[in-house]
Order: structure tokens, then sequence, then C-alpha cells
């Protein structure tokens, strides 16, 4: 079957929507994994040191917490992993070496880690000493951490392909080096970005359900020792993701620079570039309009001047490329245009048909030539890596401005990301400080906007990652392949049937964790006496 | 041996004695996770989600494929 361009846009689109859809339902029960293990882990040591009763019975209560969000997200992702093989198959193809060791070793990490010492965790209170119980919750808490680093591997890899070969004969990447790929740049700083996104965003739920119980006068002594717990991780968490944010920023700047372009709507590149700390765009750049000036771009906007040039290169007079700069080149800053990397896609694309035919045919003498010419360690070969397979991607483009991202999308998500992201180290400093004070409970106003922030703390962890993936569209691997040739060659009909039961799906397993969820917190941790009577039995 | 049989057996009573002692809340969660397990291996994979390359028996001709559609795309 060969589908025609419109029947392609559509696979394309609701492939898209698909994994998009499937990927924030996952994104919301994982964040809160991978924060609230470390909380419950700092709480059952203070239980460990001090043996006081009251904080077992808090750590039982924020493990059954983390244990609903366990449940219910749990297997959730994997529904990612059926999505590659039967909508991205070109994709999970093109890259299925270097996707399939992480996604492996995820695997088993996940299965032995979580599941041996998440029954520890639950099953193992006055079964197995303290001691081992302890390091049962660290080990879990660890554990998710590094699930999520293989997968976070595999996704930076996506985002700057390092460490790997593409061959020619069997259509997929081959990983050249394991450690380039571990420990690219943007992988550490991508790692450390998003599991440091979800220490801030449990602290705030941790926060948010003891500010509610202390506005209904109900497990103050619990409550209050909790938000002081939450906020000194959560002030620490936030602080260094600002850092690590500032580092991913400057990642794209040299790895993605049309990425950094679409997040600050920067048209012409300019040295000394200013940053928009916000701003409202004209209705033209949803539409890939390309503005001469950066301003034409905007109803009105606030700029720090020279700061996204500090930012970006550690340098406030540098210059900063725009979206004109990456659309039609710019030699004195070498950058070649787009249309310039189209023509060299389309010259590997050749070269890849024109090997093929030859391997056909037999024909010995051109199979030897383009073997050399696709052998990274010849000249013309390393030529022919570096600089046709590289934009291998753009061979697929018609038109130029199909290289600019969704613009409007990224740079109102970064803002609401980086805004909400400073109002997290507020938020963390004031209830810290209002806490140890022992004055929090007297101010309901900021009890509720503790409760108010459980939502925004979630929608600044997805426009994250709204950031990150429609900022690096239209590819999945970065200038190498876009979304049009990674999907397989499927009817759309199937695709917006799947679409649908998963958007059902998701939504009864949403409910059915906050009911489970409202329903536990209304309970409140079991009674005192009940937990000094199983401590005692031990 | 018999210390390893010992620890297995200890295994074993550990984690009977977890599910057999287990909350409602938990019983409930098992339950959550099991329906979800079922609709996503028996209902989504098996007639949702079918490998698209299942057709393709060897990893050469699951290249030739790949490669044919890259060369092939109806932009």
């Amino acid at each position: 079957m060969i589908l025609s361009a419109n029947d392609l846009m559509e696979v394309v689109d609701w492939s898209r929507a698909q994994f998009a859809m499937t990927a924030i339902y996952h994104w919301l029960f994982v964040p809160l994994t991978l924060g609230l293990g470390f909380i419950c882990a700092i709480m059952e040591t203070i239980y460990y040191r001090t043996g006081d009763l009251f904080w077992k019975r808090t750590v039982k209560f924020w493990m059954r917490i983390f244990g609903i969000n366990f449940a219910i997200g749990v297997a959730t992702g994997l529904i990612l992993e059926f999505e590659f093989g039967t909508n991205w198959s070109n994709y999970s193809y093109f890259v299925g070496d270097i996707f399939g060791a992480p996604l492996a070793i995820e695997g088993i990490m996940a299965f032995f880690l979580e599941s041996t010492f998440f029954a520890v965790m639950f099953f193992g209170w006055n079964r197995v000493s303290r001691g081992f119980h302890l390091a049962s919750t660290w080990l879990t808490a660890i554990g998710a951490n590094l699930s999520a680093l293989w997968i976070l591997v595999a996704n930076a890899w996506m985002q700057y392909p390092t460490g790997t070969t593409f061959n020619p004969d069997t259509a997929r990447h081959e990983m050249t080096s394991f450690w380039d790929v571990l420990f690219s740049p943007v992988a550490i700083n991508k790692f450390f970005h998003t599991v440091t996104s979800g220490f801030v965003l449990a602290a705030v739920v941790v926060i948010g359900i003891s500010a509610w119980y202390l506005l209904k006068k109900r497990e103050t002594q619990m409550a209050r020792r909790s938000i002081v717990i939450a906020s000194i991780f959560g002030l620490c968490s936030s602080l260094f993701l600002a850092t690590t944010g500032d580092g991913s920023a400057a990642q794209v700047a040299k790895t993605q620079p049309m990425k950094l372009a679409a997040m600050e709507a920067l048209y012409a590149g300019e040295k000394e570039a200013g940053l928009v700390v916000f701003g409202v765009l004209r209705p033209e750049v949803g539409k890939k309009y390309l503005f001469e000036k950066n301003a034409d771009a905007f109803y009105f906007k606030v700029e720090i001047p020279k700061l996204l040039s500090l930012l970006s290169f550690r340098n406030a007079e540098a210059y900063v490329p725009g979206i004109n700069d990456m659309v039609f080149g710019n030699p004195e800053q070498q950058i070649i245009p787009i249309q310039g990397k189209m023509g060299l896609g389309q010259e590997a694309l050749k070269a890849m048909k024109e090997y093929r035919e030859a391997k056909a045919t037999g024909d010995a003498v051109t199979q030897s030539y383009y073997n050399d010419l696709f052998d990274p360690n010849t000249p013309d070969g390393k030529y022919m890596h570096d600089f046709r397979l590289k934009h291998l991607g753009y061979a697929y483009l018609d038109n130029p401005t199909e290289a600019i991202p969704n613009i409007p999308l990224v740079f109102y998500s970064f803002r609401v990301m980086v805004g909400l992201g400073f109002y997290f180290i507020l938020f963390f400093a004031i209830t810290l400080v209002l806490s140890l004070r022992k004055t929090i409970g007297n101010r309901r106003w900021l009890l509720r906007l503790m409760i108010v922030s459980i939502p925004l703390v979630y929608l600044s962890s997805v426009a994250g990652w709204i950031v990150a993936e429609v900022g690096r569209q239209p590819w999945t691997v970065y200038e190498m392949l876009p979304a049009s040739a990674s999907v397989s060659n499927i009817a759309s009909g199937s695709l917006m049937t799947t679409f649908f039961i998963f958007l059902v799906l998701f939504t009864i397993l949403l409910i059915a964790e906050l009911m489970i969820m409202f329903r536990q917190i209304k309970l409140g941790p079991q009674p005192a006496e009940i937990e000094g009577k199983t401590d005692s039995e031990k | 041996m018999a210390a390893s049989g010992n620890v297995l057996i200890r295994v074993y009573r550990f984690y009977r004695d977890g599910f057999r002692e287990m909350s409602s809340l938990g019983r409930t969660l098992w339950i959550v996770i099991l329906i979800k397990l079922f609709i996503m291996f028996f209902v989504l994979k098996l007639f949702f989600f079918p490998d698209a390359m299942g057709h393709l028996e060897t990893e050469q001709q699951k290249s030739e494929y790949v490669m044919d559609q890259l060369l092939n795309i109806n932009r």
C-alpha cells in the first residue's frame, strides 16, 4: 500500500496526536513517583534514626499515596512501546539499536529493582528489620529514577544523535559508542532536569495535601512537619532545576538552534539578543510567516537586554541565530540555509538509492564505489556521514518552512514552564520560612494557594515536555528523520479508533486515581494507637 | 543448598503473607492493575496494535522494507 500525500499527513497527524496524548497521560503519573519516593525515604530515615512512631505513621501515609499513584500509572508507558511498533515502525527500525538497548535495560531494571524493593516497602513493615526496610525504600526511589534515566537517554539521542553511525545496508543506526550515547551532554542535562522537575512536583503535592489538612484542622502535626520536609526538598530541587534548565537552554542553543529561536520567537538573528520575559504574538506567527524584524512578530513584549545571548552562549555580546538565519542561511555565521540542507539530504537519498540498485543488479563497481562512500573512515565517507546523512531528514521536506516548529505553542509553553519554575522557588522559600516560624496555619489564603499550586505544577511539567518535544518538530531524530518518514504504512482509521479508546481508557484511569487518592486523603493516616500496637507487636 | 532453599521459602512466605494480609486499598489497586494489563495485552495489543512489520520474517526483509519506505515516501 502506497499512501497518497493527504493520507500520509493524516497518518502523521493521528500518530502524533495519539503519541502526545499517551505520553502526556503517562507523564501525569511518573513525576510524582520520582519525587515522592525520595520524600518517603527521607521521612523514613528520620523514623529510623529517632524511633519516633509519629514518623512511621507519617511515612506510611505518604507511601500509600505513592502506592496509589504507582499502581495507576504503572505500565501506561508500555502503550508507547505498542505505538512504536504499530504506528512508528519506520522510526523504530531506523533507531532500533539505539533505542533497544536503553529500553531493555530500563525494563529489566524497573522489573527487578522496583518489584523486589517495592514489595518490601509495602509488605515489609514489621516483617523485615527497620534497616532493611529503610534500604528498600531508598532503593525503590533510586530504582524509579534510574528507570527514567534510560528513557531519557533514548530521548536525548533523538534530540542530539551521537555515538552512532547510519548503515545503509541495514537501514538503521548502529551504536559505535554506548558511552557517548549514555554520557551525551544533552542526556545528562535532560536526566537531571527531568527528574528534579519530578521532585518539585512531588514536593508541591505533599505541601498541597498537607495544606488541606491544616485548613480542615486535622492531622496538623503531620501536615506541618510534612510541609517542612517537602519545602526543604522542594527548594533544593527547584534551585537545582533552574540550574539544569539553564544548562538545557545552553545545550539547545548549541545543538538545536531552531528550537531556541522558536522558544523566543526570534526571527532576525542578532548580537546582544534580549530575552523575552513576556509577549503576545501576532496570529501570523502560527502561519509560519517570516517576519523581517523581531518586533513585528509581537503585539507587545517585555524584554531583558542581552540576556538571551548571555544565557545561550555565556557571552552577552554573542550572536543568537534567528529563524530567518536558519531558513535563508547566514554565511557570516556559517549557517547553511535549509534549501542547502535539503540538497545535502537529497544527495544522501540519491546515493542510498543508487547503492541499493547496484546491489540489486549485482553491479560490483558501483557497489564498491558506494561502499567507500558510506565508510565513515574514508574522507569521502566522513563527508557523507557528517554532512549528507546528517541532513537526510531535509530530503523529505517540500518547503524550508516545514522545518519550523509550532512557534506559538513552544513560545507560550516555555514561558509557562519558566514562569512557574520561578514561582515555585518563591513558593518553597515562603512556605519554609513561615513553617519554621510556625505561623503557616494562620494564613488561610496561603494554604489555599498551596492547594491551587498542585494543578499548576502539573501544568508546568507538561509545558516543559511540550517545549522539548514540539520544539524539535518536524524531526523524530533531529535533522535525520522527520515524522512524515517515521510513520508506518497504515490506514489512519485504526489510528483514530485507538486514539479515542486511549482517551476513554486514560480518563477512566485518571478518574480512578483521583477518586482513590481523594478517599485516602480524606481517611488520613492510620490512627496512632493502631500504629503503636503494630510496632509493639514486632 | 539447604540455606538457599530456606531463602526461597522465606521469600515465598513473605510475598504470600503480604498478599494475604493486604488492605482493601491494596486489593483495589491490584484489581485496577490486572484490569489495565488485561485491556492492554489482551484487547489493545491483540486487536489494535499489530506489529507493522510482523509479516516480514528476516532482518534482511525488514531492512529492505524500511529502505523501500525511506526511498519512496509519497511527500
